[in-house]
């Protein structure tokens, strides 16, 4: 199977381990990834809260290099890339006026043709292939996190039941690993509040996190860089003063390439700032050497 | 030479604006056969009319054209003032000069040459019009009143009381509908199953009314004045004429612990119940799904796995063996009085429209109920006696958090509508609860409160500022479960701040839907539903009980959410149309219908395979001896309806409808 690979700026920076990760599982599962060419913002952090035209316009320019490329079908893993090509794609299929004045910003024909997808929906899909593969993760209990922007809004995403989704665990359950029950699944990480009102993401994720360890899960899958970096970076904030957490935040690419036996340090799971080194033992793989945490 | 007089309305200023009357009154003037021609501002007012019947009158005329409006609002007016000069009323027909030409067309001058064509058509028509006399067909002087709830049992008694007879079909083993399970209603909280059970023994020992109740409508056939409907009475497995109410037969079953539909899940019932205590008749029926002798026989056990009721039945009135029979009955009106059910917040929804509430669990988590469960809490007769208890662990909640417009107002979840009486009945639950738990907290979370209504207002303000009950404006956007307790986060609009309520227990003021399977029982009655499944009255502001389909009307629930003043008030209005339908023997119908040249018919039946009505019979014609001559087809004046298939369809030009012959429409098509 071939996809449009769009990596967006996370995971060529803070999430770079997500993109290991997704190469890495790639192989195995017969899925060849082709980046877009020349790919750019996809409107996602400034232009998105201050120029609606621009915001749909640079996701468009995305679409359009996708399409020169002959791609059917792009792949967004980050949630936050995901969501602002789908609103694209949305918008110029239905608001006609709004499509009229993006077309010509884009200098190439533009059909709107290119189905958006993202990592979950791809792995879903996959969820009998991993299955064949995988050795097992029995007796690892994970809590599944979408965040906001994979199931909502539901007309823009249209993806799994936005209320009640049960995607990540259908893959979860493919990987052997158990996926808990537990409320805080689709709420707020505080997501681009992560440096200006740290206060505000503590707060929201100690509630989420609180909530997943009293699950009884031993760690947190994730499919959204920024979802990560809030839960997996503000966690020792969160722990100030209360019982502590210890909760790995994992790529949901992670959990998979770790039931494909996979090296870890090719999923990079030593990058993290809560270390997995409990999960490995959980599962008794061996654990990655221990990299200081530097981010890239 | 015919002598026909044209009148040109201008309707005010809707025709006179784009068309000039005058000259169209002039134009019709000079065409041969057109004896008198005039144009008035309002051809339909008391002098207006007054020209039409002097022309009559004094030009010795012999049809009328009224170049107007639409013959649907004023063609019987005319004729009426057109046969009260003593002419036939079927001489006078109408040009539709404003829907059809004034509405529609900016330019005058052409407008006013389509009115003249449009006149002149009907000039032609006319001039071949043949003299009619209405249909007169008897009227079955009997009303079949479908659902026994508050609506339909009002519908009967009123009808009854009228002095005609009524078949009152109820699909439940009782009558009662929702109003039975309710505790207490607003506004004056007078308890609801004291002023409901008179009303249901009165029903059920009037003279006038058969009960049918565990019964179903199957099929109807006919048309008003003359319905033929087979009603399905379904096999109690008790004998209604031997079974005297003892109840010694619940009492032995040893199968009590189904969920009773009446206690809405809260309360247990064996599998011979009579629902409710109160129940008319107050007659059980065994629930085979459920019932060990009835599942045995399904396994094929040859030994009846029991029959404990039979054993305790005094009077020999369990009867395993009985089946469903059908009785048919014949009235002349039915009244559609089949009520609500609530919206489901689950997963499964019956159709793709609908989406149930993930964030709410999709009604996953104990102590969350909704409002029919709560009535049943509420009530002195219900499971727990009238004490508000939390179903999981049977304790009194302190915190209780009602949320209004489940489903209702969200297009989201598919529901569009207002339901009209959450907003009311979640303020008496708020009342109830503090009336029962003096020191419970009532919050509630709604959109806006509507308490439109007679001393609705009040009694919603009461709750507040008397009862205590917290009213917070905001929708919740999750019900999360932790170890004993609800949280509820929902947001407070007015203070601009979010909120994290943590209840004993949340109860969901859902919405009103129809019944299921009303779109089956609607296309049984040739009636139209909406988009929700509600009937369709005729006219939503001056026909709002009666039907599209002559002498179907409807009454309560069915029709729109309606609380129990209005159900009441709808079916005493459904009622009293029966009874004027009733206060003829004969009715009269337009003559409008297809008629069968006999000696012509060759007996294709083309038009009796195309009739969408079911119309057209075969008639035998013999000869004096009673030789069989020839088949030919026959269409009965009182099921059709004059839509002229048939016409269109006879090869050989054998079948007509009067008042639209072939000539008469070449003609007004040829003048054009
Ligand atoms: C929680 C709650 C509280 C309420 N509290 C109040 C209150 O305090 N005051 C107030 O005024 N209103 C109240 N209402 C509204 C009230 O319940 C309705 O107004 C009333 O019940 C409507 O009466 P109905 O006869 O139209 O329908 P229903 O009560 O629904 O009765 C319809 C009957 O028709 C039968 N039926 C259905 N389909 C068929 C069929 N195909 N063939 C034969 N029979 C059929 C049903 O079995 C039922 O017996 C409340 C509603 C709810 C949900
Ligand atoms: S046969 Fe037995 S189980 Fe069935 S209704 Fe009678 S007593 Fe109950
Ligand atoms: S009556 Fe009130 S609670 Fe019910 S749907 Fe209408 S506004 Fe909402």
């Amino acid at each position: 199977m071939k996809l449009g690979y769009f990596p967006g700026c996370s995971l060529h920076s803070t999430a770079k381990e997500f993109d290991l990760s997704l190469k890495a599982v790639a192989g195995p599962l017969d899925v060849e990834l082709e980046e877009i060419h020349d790919w750019s913002c996809c409107g996602s952090s400034s232009a998105h809260a201050t120029d609606h035209l621009l915001s749909i316009a640079l996701a468009a320019r995305n679409l359009s290099l996708a399409e020169q490329q002959g791609l059917s079908q792009v792949m967004a893993p980050c949630a936050a890339c995901f969501s602002r090509l789908a609103t694209a794609r949305h918008e110029m299929a239905h608001d006609e006026e709004q499509a009229e004045l993006v077309r010509p910003m884009l200098a190439r024909p533009f059909k709107n043709a290119v189905e958006v997808q993202n990592v979950v929906a791809l792995l879903q899909g996959l969820a009998g292939r991993i299955k064949a593969k995988a050795t097992p993760l029995t007796g690892l209990k994970v809590a599944c996190y979408y965040g906001c922007l994979l199931v909502r809004p539901p007309e823009v995403a249209q993806f799994d039941d936005p209320e009640d989704p049960t995607s990540m665990e259908q893959v979860v359950a493919a990987t052997g690993a158990t996926a808990v029950r537990w409320s805080r699944r689709l709420d707020c990480c505080g997501a681009g509040f992560s440096l200006s009102r740290v206060g505000s993401v503590v707060r929201l994720g100690r509630a989420i996190l609180e909530d997943a360890k009293a699950s009884g899960a031993q760690a947190v899958v994730v499919a959204c860089p920024m979802c990560h970096s809030n839960l997996d970076l503000r966690q020792s904030a969160m722990e100030a003063r209360r019982a502590s957490l210890g909760l790995p935040i994992l790529f949901l690419t992670q959990l998979v390439g770790l039931a494909l036996k996979l090296d870890p340090a090719s999923l990079g799971l030593e990058r993290h700032f809560v270390s997995a080194v409990g999960v490995m033992r959980a599962l008794a793989a061996p654990a990655p050497q221990q990299l200081p945490a530097t981010r890239g | 030479m015919s002598r026909i007089g044209v009148l040109v309305c201008h309707c005010g200023e809707n025709i006179g604006r784009t068309v000039d009357c005058a000259s169209v009154a002039r134009a019709l003037g000079d065409l041969p056969g057109v004896a008198h021609a005039a144009d008035y501002k309002y051809m339909c007012s008391d002098p207006g009319q007054l020209l039409v019947k002097q022309a009559i009158a004094e030009k010795k005329l012999d049809g009328v054209v009224v170049a107007a409006c639409s013959p649907r609002m004023h063609e019987k007016t005319f004729r009426r003032a057109c046969a009260s000069a003593g002419m036939n009323a079927f001489l006078c027909e109408m040009a539709n000069i404003r829907e059809h030409c004034s509405w529609i067309h900016e330019s005058r001058g052409d407008a006013t040459e389509k009115a003249i064509a449009l006149a002149r058509a009907i000039v032609e028509k006319v001039k071949r019009n043949q003299p009619l006399s209405p249909i007169r067909i008897p009227i079955e002087r009997r009303a079949l009143v479908i659902g026994g709830g508050i609506a339909g049992i009002q519908a009967a008694l009123d009808i009854a009381e009228g002095g005609r007879e009524v078949v009152l079909v109820e699909k439940e083993p009782s009558i009662g509908g929702h109003m039975s399970q309710l505790s207490e209603t607003f506004p004056t909280l007078d308890c609801s199953q004291c002023i409901l059970t008179p009303r249901m023994v009165e029903a059920y020992q009037h003279p006038g009314i058969k009960l049918l109740a565990y019964s179903e409508v199957e099929s109807v056939s006919g048309y008003i004045g003359n319905f033929e409907v087979k009603v399905r009475r379904k096999a109690r497995s008790v004998d209604e004429t031997r079974c005297n109410g003892c109840g010694e037969c619940q009492a032995a079953c040893p199968n009590k612990k189904i969920p009773s539909e009446f206690e809405q899940g809260l309360g247990k019932r064996s599998a011979i119940y009579v629902p409710f205590p109160q129940a008319v008749p107050n007659i059980p029926v065994i629930d085979r799904a459920h019932c060990a002798l009835f599942r045995g026989r399904a396994k094929g056990l040859k030994k009846d796995a029991c029959s404990k009721c039979k054993e305790a039945c005094g009077r020999q009135a369990v009867d395993f063996d009985q089946q469903d029979t059908f009785t048919t009955v014949k009235v002349g009106a039915v009244v559609v009085a089949t009520g609500y059910q609530l919206y489901s917040v689950g997963k499964q929804q019956p159709s793709d429209k609908l989406k149930g509430y993930g964030e709410y669990g999709y009604g996953t988590i104990p102590d969350v109920i909704d409002g029919l469960q709560f009535e049943r809490l509420a009530s002195a007769s219900g499971p727990t006696g009238g004490k508000i208890l939390r179903p999981s662990d049977g304790k009194e909640p302190k915190k209780i958090v009602f949320l209004q417009c489940i489903g209702s107002r969200d297009p989201a979840k598919g529901i569009e509508y207002c339901s009209k009486v959450c907003c009311m009945y979640v303020a008496k639950h708020t009342m109830l609860y503090r009336h029962k738990v003096h020191d419970g907290k009532a919050y509630v979370f709604y959109m806006d409160v509507r308490a439109a209504g007679k001393g609705y207002e009040e009694f919603a303000r009461r709750a507040v500022e008397e009862e205590g009950a917290i009213y917070l404006r905001g929708r919740v956007s999750k019900l999360e479960r932790t170890g004993n307790a609800i949280k509820v986060h929902g947001f407070d609009t007015l203070s601009g701040r979010p909120m994290v309520i943590d209840a004993d227990m949340v109860v969901l003021a859902t919405a009103m839907r129809p019944q299921p399977g009303i779109e089956a029982l609607a296309q049984k009655l040739s009636v139209s539903c909406d988009g929700h499944g509600f009937i369709n009255e005729a006219h939503p502001k001056l026909r709002p009980v009666e039907t599209n389909t002559a002498g179907v009307f409807v009454a309560g629930a069915c029709q729109a959410p309606r609380d129990i003043p209005d159900s009441v008030a709808m079916a005493s209005g459904a009622a009293s149309k029966v009874l004027g339908l009733f206060s003829n023997e004969e009715l009269e119908r337009d003559p409008t219908v297809a008629v069968v040249d006999e000696t012509g018919c060759a007996g294709c039946f083309h038009c009796e395979r195309v009739c969408p009505y079911g119309a057209v019979e075969r008639k035998e014609i013999k000869d004096r001896k009673g030789v069989l001559l020839k088949v030919v087809a026959t269409v009965n004046k009182g099921v059709c309806q004059g839509c002229g298939t048939c016409q269109a369809t006879c090869p050989s030009k054998n079948v007509e409808l009067q008042g639209f012959t072939d000539e008469q429409i070449f003609a007004a098509i040829s003048a054009l």
